[in-house]
């Protein structure tokens, strides 16, 4: 089987399990709407405030949404001897792991279109350059749903996995969370142009981080 | 088997007992001479006057961290490297990483405490010092991983991965918080266009404290690594003192003595 079959297979198991369970849809979507609700009720809304900073909210909320999407990715490989077929499919590492950071990632990426439109509704941004804005959402976002992976199933199979994959996974993505920010910032306020170096340095992130989870995602899956 | 054991006995050991004290009393007088250097040798900064001093520990405090960190990921990679494998290696990463944090956390608070007289403000949002601190929670996060009790070997490969994951991340935090903001004093001893006349007793103050302070990194790293070591071992001795007790229950009439005890080398 082909690496890109066995990717795809895995994928399409997460989101097959996403299409019946619609965790993701009728929990985590609603908790990043709330998030950004609560930051206007925080801050004032009147001011202007929310607008000068609704990227570092949108980001921090997408942040925040991913460690819960992260826990669910693997909480559904806990139960009924899940973990054991992974092991037992054939399947490799590599396979693995891109399979369901894929997941993660597309349910991140339709996570933050739902998002994306609270911001401009509520909050009263304009998305302007919309070509960097896209290229920088997506390079966040894999890399995020990379590191999450990765973090996933170093964690996986221990007690407290719940509370330890935040404290790992957020310094780890504080550079995402810088980037990613500075992107949007650019992108919808500043100058376009400005925001290619950011997006160059998710880039690199994603691609780093995807490399070291396709080599470390076997190896961690025995012990977990 | 007395091989076996004189094996192990190594095992627990980083430096022979001698070294170590040796260096345990070296580490103590460097530390009394540095705090009298510091404090009364070296004169009161021009500008900064008294609260000069502090970087006389702020520096080596910083130099130790990074030394630390380096440490860990260097043991880290030792250990998933199959020819060097060896619970030395998980042991050195993990004693290390602590000390790391504790000199990581040294040094924010004494740039605290420096900052505020000098720049009037505890804490500014420039480059180094957020990188100090995303520094701090990446290995904080480690130690948590370290804690979770789960078969040494296991352990051993998930915190080895995980330093791994972390060293790589420091660049790229560094990087990117570099982008955003700099406020930071720029490097005084190193900077060529600057070419800094620092006062020669001051110098070799700083120079003095960044061998102090490595003196007891390295002594300190030692007996943690024992501590490490010993914990093991007696965690070894009661999981086979548990089985023989179990299987003494088991039997009707045992004769089972202490035997599966003292032959504890495995």
């Amino acid at each position: 089987m082909s690496l890109w079959r066995e990717v795809r297979l895995v994928a399409g198991k997460d989101l097959r399990i996403e299409a019946r369970s619609k965790v993701t849809l009728q929990q985590i979507v609603p908790f990043g709407m709330i998030v950004l609700l609560l930051f206007a009720f925080a801050l004032d809304p009147d001011r202007g405030i929310l607008r000068r900073v609704a990227p570092g909210l949108f980001w921090v909320t997408v942040l925040l949404a991913a460690l819960l999407a992260v826990s669910r990715s693997f909480g559904i490989e806990a139960d009924n001897g899940a973990r054991d077929g992974l092991r037992l499919s054939g399947l490799d590492g590599p396979a693995l792991f891109l399979g369901k950071a894929a997941a993660l990632a597309i349910e991140l990426l339709a996570l933050e279109v739902v998002l994306t439109l609270v911001v401009v509704l509520v909050y009263g941004i304009h998305l302007d350059a919309l070509v960097p804005l896209t290229l920088a959402t997506i390079a966040a976002t894999v890399g995020v749903a990379a590191t999450g992976t990765l973090y996933g199933v170093l964690a996986a199979g221990l007690r407290v996995r719940e509370t330890l994959v935040p404290v790992l996974l957020l310094p780890v993505v504080a550079p995402v969370l810088l980037g990613a920010t500075r992107a949007w910032e650019a992108a919808i306020d500043g100058i376009p142009s400005d925001a290619w170096p950011w997006v160059g340095l998710l880039g690199v992130f994603a691609l780093l981080f995807t490399a070291i989870g396709m080599l470390a995602f076997g190896p961690l899956l025995e012990e977990a | 088997m007395s091989d076996q054991t004189a094996e192990k006995r190594d095992d627990t050991r980083l430096l022979k007992p001698v070294v170590s004290t040796v260096l345990g009393w070296a580490s103590l007088v460097a530390v009394v001479v540095l705090t009298l250097f510091g404090l009364w040798g070296a004169p009161a900064d021009a500008v900064q006057s008294d609260a000069q001093r502090l970087m006389y520990i702020h520096v080596p405090a910083a130099w130790i961290a990074y030394l630390a960190f380096g440490v860990t990921a260097l043991g880290s990679a030792l250990w998933l490297w199959p020819k060097t494998r060896s619970p030395v290696w998980d042991r050195v990463a993990g004693s290390s990483a602590e000390i790391g944090v504790i000199f990581t956390a040294l040094t924010l608070i004494l740039g605290s405490l420096w900052g505020r007289p000098v720049w009037g403000i505890w804490w500014a949002w420039d480059a180094r010092l957020v990188t100090t601190a995303v520094l701090f929670f990446l290995y904080l996060g480690y130690l948590a991983l370290r804690r979770i009790p789960t078969s040494p070997e296991s352990r051993a490969k998930r915190c080895s991965i995980a330093a791994l994951i972390a060293f790589v991340d420091v660049p790229i935090v560094h990087f990117s918080v570099n982008w955003w903001r700099t406020l930071h004093q720029q490097g005084t001893v190193f900077n060529e266009q600057l070419d800094a006349k620092i006062h020669g007793v001051m110098a070799f103050t700083l120079w003095f404290g960044v061998l102090a302070f490595t003196l007891v990194y390295v002594y300190l790293l030692d007996r943690r690594y024992r501590l490490l070591a010993l914990d093991e071992d007696r965690e070894d001795r009661e999981v086979e003192l548990a089985i023989a007790e179990r299987v003494a229950a088991e039997r009707p009439v045992g004769n089972v003595s202490s035997a599966p005890v003292g032959g504890s080398a495995q």
